[in-house]
């Protein structure tokens, strides 16, 4: 298969005579040698662009049991699941990371999985087993999408920073926040159906009717809201941003103190803490995978320990193996979500499209 | 013999471009066996789509008009005056055509936004504006136009403008009658590139305008990628493909007027120093321009990039050496350099192949057929790089060709985007290669090969850097493609670039201004040798 592979691309660039390619070629099956054997000995995993592991556990992997991981990032969470649903029955890799509860019941429905039930999962909570009984996806990390605030900000104006959907329509947090477009960003998905738990069906338009009326203002994505108009983050202090207030992540503010030189010793920014919407991210594995015995391996190995432990300082994610432990960075800067606001993910899958629609045409015009 | 020089370029655009294109609309259009042709009248009809049409066309049409505007005086300047640091000048002016959205929407938004340099002077901030965007399509495309314009108006005799003058002609007269006519399909062609760009346009769009705006290739990233609603995005990509389509046969046409015969004259003779208050004042103007529009956000990047937490210097770039502490790359960021740079030189020689053998099949002027051909080579310039994107996954997906994880999908990617590039470099040149001394070298015994390599290559060599060149850069800044395909282990710059920018934290934001800043450093490196390489300056670009 791999030497196939490898005798199409000679044969393109041995056609269009060109030396460079042969050249970048011989790099690549440089770098990639270690799989170079039989196609078993890899195991290759699809995910989004966000998917990060350190080097040192995919070694593990491999020594614990002989498979390499090969990693494919393909665009942001939602692109990558589509090329999967395209690619269905005849997908690039053996394991898909990174399908979570608002995009679940569009890859269950579209039937891309094999159920297969990961080994340890007995140690992952109930309540993020969207898919119990059936373990067509492994339930890996959960992440909490939360307004955050610049805490110097606040504490300048002597105002105690807002905690709950309802601070946020206040009139002393007039002008304060800004938020990312639902319709294409994650966060910003997150954040409306967070007010649609809060509020309910009916109540979540008449909520951002007031959060327009206080001055809201909605940018197309996080890199925009969070290094561009936040106040509080590095990025948004060079910019000059001026909105205290951002929707990110419950995980943004040991972020920011990780990638401080030199490291504070409190994080700059802060979390409302009643604001959250929680994220579940899945991995399951791909239907027709070439090799899904390494693929069964890897599923195993994504909830073990190991790779629970490793995970919260590459992807900044919460682990959902009730017994990793978290890093110091973590805990000691982190926020501590004991409530969050969530809609199931048949709920979101039904409703979506229309929340979307009635939310732009709310909101953006 | 023709035929044989078209085979390959067309076989490559058949395989990694027609094929993947039409698989992914057929695939949106027709669903179990079945045509769905009415989804387009649905769609088309649609109040939501409608306003994404009126929006991408009159942004477009007001973008063009505005970069006329601005770049027309910089293309007369460029081409006649002769002033200290024009080629430098030249080679700045064009970097920004090369640079991906990612890095130049940040640099904007810093410079228009809250705090930006217009709201510390007078209080106007221009982000989520049209303004923004308008701006911004000047700003990247003003180099079109001087390029364009001002490489054929560098070799207009001025003497002709002289003697009109002469014989009693006034100032504007004379410019009226002699040089406008001259110039015009040359304004036409650019003003027809520049409204294909905008009217394609995407990161400007989406960083910008905020979501309020949407074009109509935002509209298809969001329908495939975001949606999978293949349907609508099936029919809005057969939408842009008409307007394309149309763009692109004004284009031609107005490129074989041009190249109707002018007499034209080395360049170096036309540009002198500007004489008079009036001229000095022009090429006074004209720099400014440059300097606020181009330089300034370019010097934003900088700045940040060198603006440390400890003072200004040089903290970012030195951190490129290492990898993070997190885990965004499995290499040192530094290495997306030499990825990217390798990958660039890939496409390059793929570009560089195909389209020279097209640009040789179409030299000699030919029928309706041959026509089409050169068209059909600029359609990838106005297809959104999802739609190839996508394309390639459900059609490249069986061996032989299963190159769905190849490497090589990414410099075949970028290369699509360099062959327009290649071609419009070449066939100005190769035209003007006068037919009869082939015939004499035929005659006197040489092979095709041959005379090809005695009277063609020397002529055409230097053209032939400069088409690489130019593909080498652009390739080096394609992002939209890149995204989807590039391996993790091996990002490219502009991946690199937006990856840092995903995340939060003060080294993350640093280092994606220091690795922009190199990007546009190896850009304007390329560019700036490029203008030493230049001796003919009937290229396009």
């Amino acid at each position: 298969m791999r030497s196939t592979k490898k005798l199409a691309a000679g044969a393109l660039a041995a056609a269009l005579g060109v030396s460079t390619l042969a050249a970048c070629g011989g790099k690549d099956d440089g770098a990639g040698k270690s799989d170079g054997g039989t196609m078993s000995k890899t195991v290759t995993l699809v995910s989004h662009d966000s998917f990060a592991a350190s080097d040192a556990v995919l070694k593990e992997f491999t020594a614990q049991t002989g498979y390499t991981v090969k990693v494919l990032k393909s665009g942001d969470a939602g692109a990558a699941l589509n090329q999967e649903i395209l690619t269905k029955g005849s997908p690039r890799g053996d394991v898909f990371f990174g399908v979570d509860n608002t995009l679940l019941s569009r890859a269950l429905d579209n039937g891309i999985f094999t159920p297969y039930e990961a080994k340890g999962l007995a140690a992952v909570p109930a309540a993020v087993q969207l898919d119990q009984g059936r373990h067509r996806v492994t339930p890996i990390d959960t992440g909490d999408i939360c307004v955050n605030y610049d805490k110097k900000y606040f504490a300048d104006k002597k105002l105690s920073p807002p905690s709950s959907f309802a601070d946020l329509i206040k009139p002393e947090y007039k002008n304060l926040l800004v938020t990312e477009n639902a319709a294409t960003s994650s966060p910003g998905l997150g954040f409306l159906l967070g007010s649609a738990a809060q509020y309910g069906d009916d109540g979540w338009q008449d909520y951002w009717k007031k959060l327009k009326d206080n001055g809201v203002k909605v940018v197309d994505g996080w890199e925009q809201a969070y290094n561009q108009d936040f106040s509080g983050s590095a990025g948004g202090k060079k910019a000059k941003g001026d909105r205290p207030l951002v929707v990110s992540y419950a995980s943004s503010p040991p972020v920011e103190v990780l990638y401080a030189k030199p490291q504070p010793t409190e994080a700059p920014t802060g979390v409302a803490t009643g604001t959250c919407f929680r994220q579940t991210e899945f991995a399951g594995l791909l239907k027709g995978a070439k090799n899904e015995a390494g693929g069964k391996a890897l599923l195993d190995f994504l909830i073990s320990k190991k790779f629970q432990e490793d995970m919260p300082l590459n992807m900044f994610v919460n682990p959902v193996l009730k017994d990793a432990k978290l890093p110091e960075l973590f805990t000691k800067f982190g926020a501590t979500v004991t409530e969050t606001h969530d809609v199931a993910p048949e709920k979101i899958s039904k409703n979506r499209e229309q929340w979307v629609k009635s939310w732009s045409s709310l909101v953006l015009k | 013999m023709r035929l044989g020089l078209m085979a390959l370029p067309l076989a490559f655009f058949a395989l990694f471009f027609a094929w993947p294109v039409a698989a992914i609309v057929g695939r949106g259009l027709r669903v179990d066996g079945v045509w769905h042709l009415g989804r387009i009248g649905e769609v088309i009809t649609d109040p939501d789509i409608g306003h994404v049409l009126w929006f991408t066309t009159w942004q477009a049409l007001a973008s063009t008009a505005l970069t006329l505007l601005i770049a027309l005086p910089g293309a007369y300047v460029f081409a006649r005056f002769d002033f200290p640091g024009r080629q430098l000048l030249r080679a700045v002016v064009t970097v920004p055509f090369v640079l991906p959205t990612v890095v130049v929407g940040t640099a904007f938004l810093a410079l228009l936004g809250r705090g930006g340099l217009l709201d510390e002077l007078w209080g106007v901030r221009l982000d989520t504006t049209v303004w923004a965007i308008l701006l911004a399509h000047v700003f990247f495309n003003y180099a079109v136009v001087v390029r364009t314009v001002g490489g054929l108006w560098a070799q207009l005799d001025p003497r002709q403008e002289e003697a009109a003058r002469v014989l009693g002609a006034s100032r504007f007269a004379a410019w009226r009658t002699v040089t406008l006519p001259a110039l015009g399909p040359a304004v036409a062609a650019a003003a027809l590139m520049v409204f294909l760009f905008t009217f394609t346009s995407f990161g400007v769009v989406q960083i910008l305008g905020g979501p309020t705006f949407s074009t109509l290739e935002v509209e298809i990233y969001r329908q495939t990628a975001q949606l999978l609603d293949l349907p609508t995005a099936a029919v809005l990509t057969l939408v842009q493909f008409a307007a394309v389509g149309a763009v692109l046969a004004v284009h031609a046409w107005t490129v074989r007027r041009r190249e109707s015969a002018l007499k034209l004259v080395d360049p170096a003779r036309t540009a002198r120093r500007p004489r008079g208050a009036g001229q000095w004042t022009l090429l006074a103007a004209v720099l400014a321009v440059v300097a606020v529009l181009i330089l300034l956000p370019l010097g934003v990047l900088v700045a940040r990039s060198l603006d440390t937490p400890d003072g200004y210097g040089f903290g970012y770039f030195r951190s490129l050496q290492s990898v993070g502490a997190g885990g965004t790359f499995l290499v040192p960021p530094l290495e997306a350099v030499w990825n990217s740079v390798q990958y660039a030189l890939a496409a390059t020689g793929i570009a560089v192949v195909v389209g020279g053998l097209a640009a040789a099949a179409l030299t000699r002027r030919g029928g309706r057929l041959v026509r089409g051909f050169d068209a059909l080579l600029m359609l990838p310039l106005g297809v959104s790089a999802v739609t190839v994107g996508f394309g390639f996954l459900i059609t490249l997906d069986r061996p032989p060709l299963d190159l769905r994880t190849s490497w090589i999908l990414v410099p075949l990617a970028q290369a699509l985007v360099g062959v327009p590039f290649v071609v419009r470099t070449m066939l100005p040149v190769l035209r003007a290669v006068d037919g009869r001394l082939r015939e004499a070298a035929a005659v006197l015994g040489a092979s095709p090969l041959r005379v090809w390599r005695e009277v063609d290559l020397p002529l055409v060599r230097r053209a032939l850097l400069i088409a690489a060149g130019f593909a080498f850069a652009v390739s080096l800044g394609e992002f939209g493609a890149t995204v989807f395909i590039a391996r993790p282990d091996r990002p490219t710059l502009p991946v690199a670039v937006a990856r840092l920018l995903g995340r939060a934290g003060d080294l993350n934001y640093g280092q994606a201004m220091a690795l922009s800043t190199i990007l546009m450093v190896v850009c304007a490196l390329s560019l700036l040798l490029l203008e030493h390489l230049r001796t003919d300056r009937t290229g396009e670009f």
